[in-house]
């Protein structure tokens, strides 16, 4: 489990081994501080969703567990998605009722995140994985839980950096989303050093 | 007039990766080589025109406080359509795109256009303005896989190009590389056009 742990923070990070969220990446790594809010949000989703999907995968949509001859698999798209979208709203609700100080800094991220593709990509990749390296809902969680902080550890990085290249001379074509495309890419070329590692 | 405008905008002035940053999500993992980067594109062209044509139609029927969700529907069925299409045709490139056909759901493009431009407009203009995007984004596709397929492996669709003297640059094949091409085309794009540059 530790393995599966540093494998999906490190490894197959999110962001740099994947490309998964870099939409929202680009868009809302401007600062630290709504970084890691956001960086927040979707661990916290990714914590929740991912072994909720787990079970409909395990128990409703592979092959022959619903009645023999039965495989619910072309629909998993579309429920993962529904998933998603209805925990995100469910959040919303909750987190507005219940408090309104943390409503007010994650808010305008939660409605994002039902369309970041880290979150489904997330789950669509537990479902690749289950019977290989995910096998029991615990793994479910921990993989959860790393690609959420694999993600939140990345935006958070990208975000110190662009607040310290405000000051230095980037050529002026280069200026927002190039520069951020081509210091992921480096970034992306360090964590790659990782590889191999096993705990 | 009006049409043909709609149409050669998102294809370089307005592309939706270089200029809106949108969908870069599942466009740069598939980037490897020449031919899932096509499929890719054309499967984006094929979801983005759909799904604007058919939220289009609906866009009086349809109450705007439920809409993100009946649009994930349609946009997620459509997707469902194009994985069992590239299954049951296209069975290797189905295996290389692996997760990333199921992101085409939260590509930033397919729901952008959705909710900038066919919720707006009529079916006909909706149906050109998702092929046009879709083209935009299969453009950028290919031409980041042209550059890492022709200097990673010698090759492109497969085939051999360079001969026995050029000695593969396998770091283009890694995913970093991706990025920094991206980035380098974000800067050759935004030299030409100054209008687009950040102060």
């Amino acid at each position: 489990m530790l393995n599966l742990f540093f494998n999906s923070v490190f490894i197959e990070n999110m962001v740099f081994a994947y490309f998964f969220g870099m939409c929202s990446y680009i868009a809302v790594s401007k600062s630290v501080k709504t970084a890691l809010g956001l960086g927040a949000a979707v661990t916290f989703v990714q914590v929740m969703t991912v072994p909720l999907n787990y079970l409909l995968q395990v128990h409703v949509l592979s092959p022959n567990v619903l009645g023999e001859g039965i495989d619910l698999g072309f629909l998993s798209f579309i429920i993962f998605i529904a998933v998603i979208a209805a925990f995100v709203q469910l959040v919303e609700m909750v987190v507005e009722k219940f408090s309104p100080s943390l409503y007010n800094q994650l808010g305008i991220f939660l409605p994002l995140i039902a369309v970041n593709c880290a979150i489904m990509g997330g789950s669509l990749f537990m479902q690749q994985r289950v019977g290989d390296t995910i096998c029991s809902f615990g793994d479910s969680v921990v993989y959860g839980a790393g690609s959420g902080i694999g993600w939140w550890l990345a935006i958070v990085m990208m975000a110190a950096i662009r607040e310290k290249i405000a000051y230095s001379h980037v050529p002026a074509a280069l200026k927002g989303p190039g520069i951020t495309f081509i210091i992921t890419g480096l970034m992306g070329i360090a964590f790659m050093i990782f590889s191999g590692v096993k705990l | 007039m009006k049409l043909s405008k709609n149409f050669t905008n998102p294809l370089a002035a307005n592309n939706p990766i270089i200029v809106q940053i949108l969908g870069i999500c599942s466009a740069l993992a598939v980037t490897v080589k020449m031919e899932p980067a096509l499929v890719m594109g054309l499967s984006v062209t094929f979801v983005a025109a759909f799904s604007n044509l058919i939220m289009s139609l609906l866009r009086n029927g349809v109450p705007s406080r439920i809409r993100i969700i009946v649009q994930l529907v349609v946009i997620a069925t459509l997707v469902i359509v194009v994985d069992q299409f590239l299954k049951a045709f296209m069975y290797d490139v189905s295996k290389q795109l692996s997760v990333y056909v199921g992101l085409i759901i939260t590509n930033c493009i397919v729901m952008g256009r959705v909710e900038a431009y066919a919720l707006g407009n009529k079916p006909w203009d909706s149906f050109v303005d998702g092929v046009a995007n879709g083209l935009g984004y299969a453009f950028i596709l290919v031409l980041v896989a042209f550059f890492r397929e022709f200097f990673g492996s010698g090759q492109l669709f497969g085939m051999q190009v360079l001969g026995d003297w050029y000695t593969p640059n396998s770091l283009m094949l890694f995913p970093p590389m991706a990025l920094i091409i991206v980035g380098c085309i974000i800067w050759v794009h935004r030299s030409f056009n100054k209008d687009l540059q950040e102060k």
